[in-house]
């Protein structure tokens, strides 16, 4: 169902910006009855559009000030099976998201460290280690937005 | 300052945003009321910001996504704001961040299709300022994607 009406794309924009809000104060706030806005809310979950939640962290503010944006290229490719990269890279906790690409690197990561020689430790023990783990470029994060997609 | 109480109900949250606090207190065995305080206290300083919905882009018919990374021409002393407000109005751009590093700034872009996604970089990307190099990299699959923090 990519045939979104207005309702569904001011639905969508307002829940991926505080997923809290009830049926109700959409409903209200666009101007459709509460029962209205509950069925276009649960066909958008059922279709799998909105897909979940995401809890929003100051990382910060919980002792992790250092994000870093990894790419890293395989150097054994052939002998190591991605299965075996992916597992354990995705096995660290430090590890917050892991992306198969296509390009100059392999994969794309993104890693949270509590300063710069945490980082340097959590690259140089869990990540260069990997298995199949070849040219590793870091990236360390200054700032970050984002934006509601083409919705409007 | 973050007692283990609290660390034991950002991670419950954090697995599950949808828990009520009556599940959270079951779950952390703490009362529902040192529930209520606690998240109340997490928000007001900052740590809990809230809770947003994902939207899954491929199943609105956006199936290709790309990573671009671009090098700017840093002898233009605005040349990071202009690029910044100027992809602010690309509707396709999803994630915009800088870096400290070989790369100075980072899309994320979806396209419908390679036809959508080749309109979109030679007219709206490529017109993009203080561009002096880009370097693309086309999304596969995502392995892991919670984006959770360990705590």
């Amino acid at each position: 169902m990519s045939d979104l009406d207005d309702l569904d794309r001011k639905l969508l924009t307002a829940l991926a910006h505080d997923a809290r809000q009830s049926a109700g104060a959409l409903a209200r706030r666009f101007g459709v009855s509460q029962p209205a806005a509950w069925r276009r809310i649960k066909r958008l979950q059922e279709a799998g559009i909105l897909a979940g939640r995401r809890l929003m962290l100051d990382a910060d503010k919980l002792g992790y000030g250092v994000t870093v944006f990894l790419g890293i290229k395989l150097a054994t490719k052939g002998r190591v099976s991605l299965d075996d990269f992916e597992r354990a890279v995705s096995a660290i906790p430090e590890v917050q998201t892991v992306e198969h690409v296509l390009g100059l690197y392999d994969y794309r990561l993104r890693v949270v460290a509590r300063d710069l020689p945490d980082f340097e430790r959590i690259l140089r023990r869990r990540i260069m280690t990997l298995p199949g783990a070849g040219e590793v470029e870091a990236n360390v994060l200054l700032s970050e937005e984002r934006r509601p997609g083409p919705l409007g | 300052m973050l007692k283990d109480e609290d660390r034991r109900i950002l991670r419950y949250l954090q697995s599950d945003p949808t828990l009520s606090h009556a599940e959270l207190a079951e779950r952390t065995r703490l009362s529902p009321q040192s529930i209520t305080r606690r998240i109340a206290r997490l928000e007001e300083v900052g740590i809990l910001k809230g809770v947003c919905a994902r939207i899954d882009w491929q199943k609105l018919g956006y199936s290709v996504e790309v990573s671009l990374r671009f090098t700017l021409d840093k002898t233009q002393p605005r040349a990071f704001d202009e690029f910044l407000d100027a992809a602010r109005s690309v509707p396709e751009v999803l994630e915009m961040q800088t870096f400290l590093g070989r790369v100075d700034v980072r899309l994320s872009v979806i396209a419908r299709d390679m036809a959508h996604y080749q309109e979109v970089y030679r007219d709206r990307i490529l017109t993009l300022p203080h561009i002096a190099e880009i370097e693309a990299l086309m999304h596969v699959a995502r392995i892991k994607s919670e984006e959770a923090l360990p705590i």
